[in-house]
């Protein structure tokens, strides 16, 4: 079976249910950055709630499903607009960025581009240099083609590598710039507001796989935690090559990502017996990295007992 | 409840120490070495919080191995403390979080809830081992509570096995929540430490409770469900260790007759005597808990 990453998606607020359908579709791992929860936040201890759920509780959770969870620490745009809670949530971070398994800050730009905007981002930069970290860029939904432009300016000013930050939520307007200036461009298959997948496909003919990456960031909205592997089918079934599929749904992301240091394919392949301690620990059929197979879950949804 | 000794957390730090370096490349020793003393010379607590989350990019996750004289020095140290399933990364991690100052307690408590309320999973398993050799330890009993609260397995394990504290300071309900709940989570309760010394009635009702639950549901009962019980038979619950005692598993039968072996109640007597087989097993030691 093929295998993909999703190194965007907001698995909070997906279900088991969920987990089960990504696994048996052959998401190995995935990536979740920390995002704004729809309903805003209030006060900074929501914040290091959702923090510690990434490293924590999610982890293990995903680990049930026999999927390896990464995440990235971050103030988001929307919320760095308050500006005491995001002065507060400044000194969270260092808490939580350098902890295992902690891939990149993010996701981090525009939302508004306001002015606080531009300032927690540019803090946020500057941690990232500081410990040698790897971005994941939100770019704004509105105003998108400019606010695109201004994050990359914002990383060089702030002394980043382009090799070392993926510009995420990017379409037929913003690719071509952020390949040109040497970032990582990460597409969101997110059905209405950001890419549909045949224009993705159009999208790898045209651009081929080098530096291309798709995600879902299925969150809480209407979106497919599926999008990744739906995504290679159609690809597959419109004439894309194997290898490059596997570049854009799997190897790119890996290849952006693992220059954290936080995530490598033995993770998932051949994982360390502490790390199974850890995450599959009294669970004895996914003990020793066993997955339950594609099809004892569909068996399991389909019966109409619970045990 | 046994009274612990105090533990110099000095000595424990050069153990550590000794059992890592030979997993240490020069920069990963000179790294660890420099962290642990600043944390102990009172730096800034960022420097504590960034350096114990870091640890496993130096240190990376090898497990110890540790000979039998290497843990026989850990329990010199302090009797009871079980390093046998411990990781490079745990023993640097703990390395450091013995060496947080702890002279003004109310300062040492702010900085340990602090690292602790930020966990991740392979963080909190480090510092829940470490309860035994912490400074001030009954300011850590509600702590230890906390993390069997959590719903992580490795993390509730890192309380509940091979880890004396519990039998030390938990009062009896606590210590009765965490068996039932091993129980719960299948969790082995081999490795609760104390465990025989520490049963009582209370927790023996509970767990005969909880097995009538689980055969309601047609549900297995672990047969290590039955240790804490066996000291109470007699009496109370024969008809449920007769069930045991019969059931097809062979497993079953056997801690069916360990436990009542634990009772020298006459009703327990007679009905261990009905199984000779099993009895005489018992008495030569060829069958126990282990």
């Amino acid at each position: 079976m093929d295998i993909f990453i999703d190194p965007h998606i907001h698995a909070v607020s997906r279900t088991t249910d969920d987990y089960e359908a990504m696994r048996a579709a052959g998401v190995v791992a995935i990536i979740e950055p920390a995002f704004w929860l729809g309903q805003p936040r209030t006060n900074v201890s929501s914040f290091q709630d959702y923090f510690s759920m990434l490293v924590g509780w999610e982890r293990f959770r995903a680990a049930q499903f026999g999927i390896r969870h990464y995440c990235c620490i971050g103030l988001n745009s929307k919320e760095a607009n308050q500006e005491r809670l995001a002065d507060e949530v400044m000194e969270l971070i260092p808490l939580y960025a350098c902890k295992e398994g902690v891939v990149a800050i993010g996701e981090i730009g525009y939302d508004d581009m306001s002015d606080l905007e531009d300032r927690y981002f540019r803090k946020q930069l500057d941690m990232a240099r500081e410990w040698d970290m790897l971005v994941m860029i939100h770019t704004p939904h509105r105003n998108k083609k400019q606010g695109t432009s201004q994050s990359m300016d914002r990383c060089i000013e702030h002394g980043l590598e382009p090799s070392r930050v993926i510009v995420d939520h990017n379409n037929e307007e913003t690719v071509k710039e952020v390949l040109d200036r040497g970032f990582w461009a990460a597409f969101t298959l997110y059905p209405g507001t950001k890419m549909g997948n045949e224009r993705m496909v159009e999208l790898v003919k045209e651009y081929g796989p080098e530096r291309i990456i798709v995600d879902s960031a299925a969150d809480w909205g209407k979106s497919d935690p599926l999008a990744v592997p739906k995504t290679a089918r159609l690809m597959a079934e419109r004439g894309i090559p194997k290898e490059t599929i596997r570049k854009v749904c799997y190897d790119n992301a890996l290849e952006a990502y693992s220059q954290s240091g936080q995530m490598k394919e033995a993770d998932w392949l051949t994982p360390n017996p502490v790390d199974q301690r850890e995450l599959f620990y009294g669970n004895s059929v996914l003990r020793g990295g066993q997955v339950p197979t594609v099809d004892d879950l569909a068996k399991e949804k389909e019966s109409l007992i619970i045990k | 409840m046994t009274t612990p000794t105090s533990v110099d957390q000095q000595a424990v730090c050069a153990l550590l120490r000794d059992w890592i370096n030979p997993f240490l490349n020069d920069k990963a020793r000179n790294w660890v070495d420099e962290k642990g003393q600043a944390i102990k010379n009172g730096s800034e607590e960022w420097v504590f919080f960034t350096s114990f989350s870091a640890v496993p990019r130096y240190t990376g996750k090898a497990e110890l191995n540790l000979d039998a004289r290497a843990l026989e020095a850990a329990d010199a140290l302090r009797p009871g403390w079980k390093a046998g399933h411990w990781s490079v990364d745990q023993a640097a991690r703990a390395m450091m979080a013995l060496s947080v100052p702890s002279g003004d307690e109310a300062a040492y408590f702010a900085t340990m809830t602090k690292v602790f309320n930020a966990a991740d999973i392979g963080e909190s398993v480090a510092l829940y081992q470490c309860l035994p050799l912490f400074p001030h330890p009954e300011g850590f009993i509600e702590r230890a509570q906390e993390g069997l609260r959590s719903n992580l397995t490795s993390v509730f394990q890192a309380v509940a096995q091979r880890n004396p504290f519990p039998m030390e300071y938990f009062g009896e309900n606590a210590f009765n929540q965490m068996v039932l709940k091993s129980c719960f989570v299948n969790s082995s309760l081999h490795d609760i430490m104390g465990l025989d010394q520490r049963t009582n009635a209370t927790l023996a009702h509970m767990l005969v409770d909880y097995a009538h639950e689980r055969w309601a549901a047609s549900r297995v009962v672990t047969p290590e469900l039955w240790r804490p019980v066996g000291p109470f038979l007699g009496g109370d619950y024969m008809d449920d260790i007769e069930r045991v005692l019969n059931d097809q598993d062979p497993a079953h039968q056997e801690a069916a007759a360990l436990a009542l072996s634990m009772s020298s109640h006459t009703e327990a007597v007679k009905l261990l005597n009905t199984r000779q087989d099993l009895k005489e097993k018992i008495d030569n030691n060829l069958l126990t808990w282990a």
